[in-house]
């Protein structure tokens, strides 16, 4: 039965969230509200979990409030809770595989539809103004975890600060990854590499904004 | 009509399909926040490593994955996976991008709920931020460098920008949706070339 809800909720959620992980939030926080196996608490619980783990946001809290369905709902039916954790993994998965289904379906028929006008003149025309836009968006995408992680900004409080130590990292890592002999290493690379400062700053002279 | 079919096999040769799911499982493991984040990781794993797609598809497919539902890494994985092996290359690579998530988030609620208050891994993100920041700040260079041509190309591009950035910077209470940027953008291209085409029959 749980099952079933999932997949219902999480196709539909994956049907009509368009434009990227965060789209999903408002739908699972109204799956809170319907469900007793979801709270509020939860939820934020989940984005913060969702932000410092690896992977899109998205497929993160899917995973989540699937697993969080099957082990509540088996818990309030008297199993054990290492069996409610194994039933919470079957959930997390149907809900994960749920949220997938209707992007995959999507975007095969979109694909075939791509190849088959490639050549038409429309299509060309629309991507020839899609890819400078799309570069600006990628650009504003930069701009809104630069400006937060810099100068705190936040629209709510229209304000912010210069996090000194933040500023001073982002420019040695911009220098580092344009260096010539650097500049090859693959993004991991350096991703660890300020995971690594991270932590070391964190406990030793601690960062201003964390 | 042959040597098409015989690009295809001898492209079937060079794709193994453990060399897409192993490709998106690390950019699935190794990238936080998804969606632009993973630019800078499927530049390098799909474009420079492998030639996989150019850097003009893969700004397609993000513009697709805008306006079409569901999570931009995961579309934008389908699309590479359909493209590289048919169907069995999509099921593949979505697959591959979606398993270390399942995975990290299930061991984590099962076993550290509090994984998050961790105070290391508070600080290990706030100084992965960064590096995320520079190496999309990189990206974008490079593909205003390589993709943004003539004065159309800037305009739409500093209109795109100033159009999703700028109403949080002053204070406005709404935000513009990227889904109707990358619909006006595509307006503007298909108007664009039908001007150009009419001066051109015209001359």
């Amino acid at each position: 039965m749980i099952y079933l809800i999932l997949i219902y909720e999480f196709f539909k959620i994956g049907l009509f969230a368009a434009g990227g992980g965060l789209a999903t939030l408002p739908f699972l926080s109204a799956l809170a509200d319907k469900y007793p196996w979801l709270t509020q608490d939860m939820i934020s619980q989940m984005v913060a979990l969702s932000e410092s783990t690896p992977g899109p946001l998205g497929i993160n809290m899917a995973t989540y409030s699937g697993y969080m369905a099957g082990y509540n709902t088996f818990l309030e039916a008297g199993h054990s809770v290492w069996a409610c954790r194994v039933f919470g993994v079957t959930t997390a998965f149907t809900a994960t595989a749920s949220l997938v289904m209707p992007s995959f379906i999507v975007i095969m028929i979109v694909a075939r539809m791509l190849e088959k006008y490639k050549n038409s003149k429309l299509i060309n025309d629309a991507f020839s103004g899609l890819r400078p836009a799309v570069a600006g968006l990628i650009a504003a995408a930069a701009w809104s975890v630069i400006s937060i992680t810099l100068f705190n900004f936040s629209s709510a409080t229209f304000g912010g600060a210069f996090n000194f130590k933040e500023i001073a990292f982002f420019a040695l890592m911009m220098v580092v990854t344009n260096v010539k002999p650097l500049k090859k290493l693959h993004p991991l690379v350096f991703i660890a590499f300020a995971a690594a400062v991270g932590i070391l700053i964190g406990y030793t002279i601690g960062w201003g904004a964390a | 009509m042959s040597e098409e079919i015989r690009n295809n096999t001898a492209k079937e040769e060079r794709t193994s399909l453990w060399k897409l799911f192993s490709a998106f499982m690390r950019i699935g493991a190794f990238t936080f926040g998804g969606g632009y984040a993973m630019l800078p990781m499927l530049e390098r794993e799909c474009v420079d490593k492998t030639g996989w797609v150019t850097r003009d598809e893969l700004l397609d497919y993000f513009a697709i994955g805008q306006c079409t539902p569901g999570v931009i890494a995961v579309n934008t994985a389908t699309f590479i996976g359909k493209k590289e092996r048919g169907f069995i290359g999509a099921v593949v690579t979505t697959a591959g991008v979606v398993l270390p998530s399942f995975v990290i988030i299930s061991v984590l609620t099962a076993l550290l709920a509090n994984f998050a208050e961790i105070p290391a891994v508070k600080y290990a993100l706030h100084g992965r931020r960064v590096a995320v920041g520079v190496l999309i700040l990189n990206t974008v260079i490079k593909l205003v460098k390589q993709k943004v041509k003539g004065f159309f190309g800037y305009a739409l591009c500093v209109l795109a920008f100033v159009l999703v950035a700028l109403p949080p910077v002053i204070g406005l209470p709404f935000r513009i949706s990227p889904v109707f940027v990358v619909i006006g953008a595509a307006i503007a291209g298909v108007v664009r070339g039908l001007i150009m085409r009419k001066r051109g029959e015209s001359k």
